[in-house]
């Protein structure tokens, strides 16, 4: 019976009524609903995404660069429910096709975005409100750790205790045993009664978040965790185009040392940049792991009409 | 030699070498923050001591793959120290030691079929069929007309193993036994 949906039809009815209450939640609010190419002729920069391509031309990843290109053009408070593409990531929580909600609010911060993300999901899921912690103080607490100043063999060391060291251990740089340890060692525990905010992250976790020069600096970046589950991701927007650009580069660096293709930088989105970026929050949320919380869902598959078959 | 393995070309069931120990995948996840570097944790099974397992793999990494090979062999006897087996095609003779055979030792008898997992030419593990059977060789006497197979009593088997069995059970029967329970299952009509 491979022709039938992997998704039950009440599952299918479930993810209607979310996408309708996303809706009228950013209408009430005067929200814009906006749409941009799935079909672009730039990649993704980021080392750990890889697009799909189509010939010359390269699926979408997220619709993050697009978006900031109608920000720059005045477009006032947008978002967008989109689907998005990633080469080679499947798994429980994951599917290379997935739905994604982004949006924008120029002239927030990453705690006025916080705010307006918790209400959304108090509204959307009918969660209660959300607890919210920063990133040193959460792996202090879960980790026992500084993540600001601990260095790679430190960190080795607490997940080889936890079991959690691979087996090429030694190639994993601190960014990398940052992410690891909260993937499997907090991130399991995080948000099991109400939705939890992490914020400011560590200044090699930026990705594309401002820096708040403070000691020690941090990135002003959150992510959303609601039962053990990462939800969404989400910056007080870099704006500036020279620290943009060294990020680019590092991304090529990174990339090169890895032995991955090359991937040109987005010009029009540099040019936008250039042009004026206003101030803004923005983030992005993983539509389909809210449908599998609402649906209390296990694996992502479930709440996929069609999920991509593996080989 | 087996080869490696990308951690891409994982799937579950195949042989991988771990800590020099042969084992077999169960279940495969990704473990990927929307911003890092992805993960994959592997859950897997050591065949030679059935511990369950799990590991992170960093995508880019490889995995060595174990030279593992299961196959069917007939049981030819035990010397005591050894089980030893012979492969039904070239004829050649296997032994396998205590460690291998395990619990498959109470149900073997000479000439049955098992498959066997051989590890560098080396048996490391031996499963008995699904259901065996296997002649009574000490028993209270059976009560004739309890077909209902209430209350029970215990027999032991040629082989040694002693089963629980119903009272009609007699003395010389031969019985039907699932192995992966060691629970009777019926009496053979000759």
């Amino acid at each position: 019976m491979t022709w039938k949906p992997q998704a039950s039809l009440e599952v299918l009815r479930l993810r209607a009524r979310l996408l309708a209450r996303i809706r009228n939640f950013f209408e009430a609010r005067g929200v814009l609903e906006v749409e941009t190419p799935v079909l672009g002729h730039a990649g993704v920069t980021d080392p750990f995404i890889e697009s799909l391509r189509s010939g010359e031309l390269y699926l979408q990843t997220s619709p993050e660069l697009a978006m900031k290109r109608l920000l720059a053009a005045g477009s006032g408070p947008i978002f967008q429910i989109c689907k998005a593409f990633r080469a080679g990531e499947a798994g429980t929580r994951h599917n290379p096709e997935f739905t994604m909600l982004e949006w924008y609010q120029p002239g927030y911060d990453h705690h006025a975005l916080m705010d307006e993300v918790d209400l959304l999901i108090q509204e959307v899921l009918e969660a209660e409100s959300a607890e919210r912690e920063t990133f040193g103080a959460l792996f202090l607490r879960y980790v026992g750790l500084d993540p600001h100043t601990a260095d790679r063999n430190a960190l080795e060391r607490v997940a080889r205790v936890v079991g959690e060291a691979p087996f090429a251990a030694s190639e994993l740089e601190v960014d990398d045993w940052l992410n690891l340890l909260m993937a499997r060692v907090i991130e399991p525990q995080l948000g099991q009664d109400r939705p939890f905010f992490v914020y400011d992250y560590p200044v090699c976790l930026k990705a594309l978040a401002r820096l708040r020069d403070e000691t020690p600096p941090v990135a002003e970046r959150f992510e959303l965790y609601y039962r053990g589950m990462e939800l969404a991701n989400g910056y007080h927007e870099l704006t500036d185009l020279r620290e943009q650009r060294a990020r680019f580069e590092d991304d090529r660096k990174r990339r090169e040392a890895l032995g991955l293709a090359a991937v040109h930088e987005d010009g029009p989105f540099l040019d936008a940049l250039e042009a004026g970026l206003p101030k803004s929050a923005g983030v992005a949320l993983g539509f389909d792991r809210l449908v599998m919380i609402a649906a209390s869902a296990t694996s992502i598959r479930d709440v996929l009409s069609f999920p991509l078959d593996t080989p | 030699m087996a080869s490696s393995y990308g951690i891409n070309q994982l799937r579950t069931g195949l042989k991988i070498l771990v800590d020099n120990a042969p084992c077999v995948i169960i279940d495969l996840d990704l473990v990927k923050p929307g911003k890092g570097q992805a993960f994959t944790r592997v859950k897997f099974r050591n065949l030679k001591t059935g511990r369950m397992l799990e590991k992170t793999v960093k995508s880019g990494e490889s995995i060595e793959g174990a030279d593992v090979l299961e196959t069917e062999m007939q049981y030819l006897y035990s010397d005591g120290e050894f089980w030893h087996y012979m492969d039904p095609n070239s004829y050649e003779q296997y032994q396998a030691d205590a460690a291998a055979v395990g619990d498959a030792s109470k149900w073997l008898k000479e000439e049955m079929q098992c498959s066997v997992t051989l590890y560098n030419n080396v048996i490391i593990q031996v499963t008995p069929p699904m259901f065996v059977e296997l002649e009574v060789i000490e028993t209270e006497p059976g009560i004739r007309g309890d077909t209902a197979g209430t209350g029970g009593k215990t027999a032991k088997l040629e082989t040694g193993t002693v089963v629980r069995v119903p009272l009609f059970v007699q003395l010389g029967e031969k019985l039907k036994l699932d192995t992966r329970t060691g629970e009777y299952v019926g009496r053979v009509k000759v």
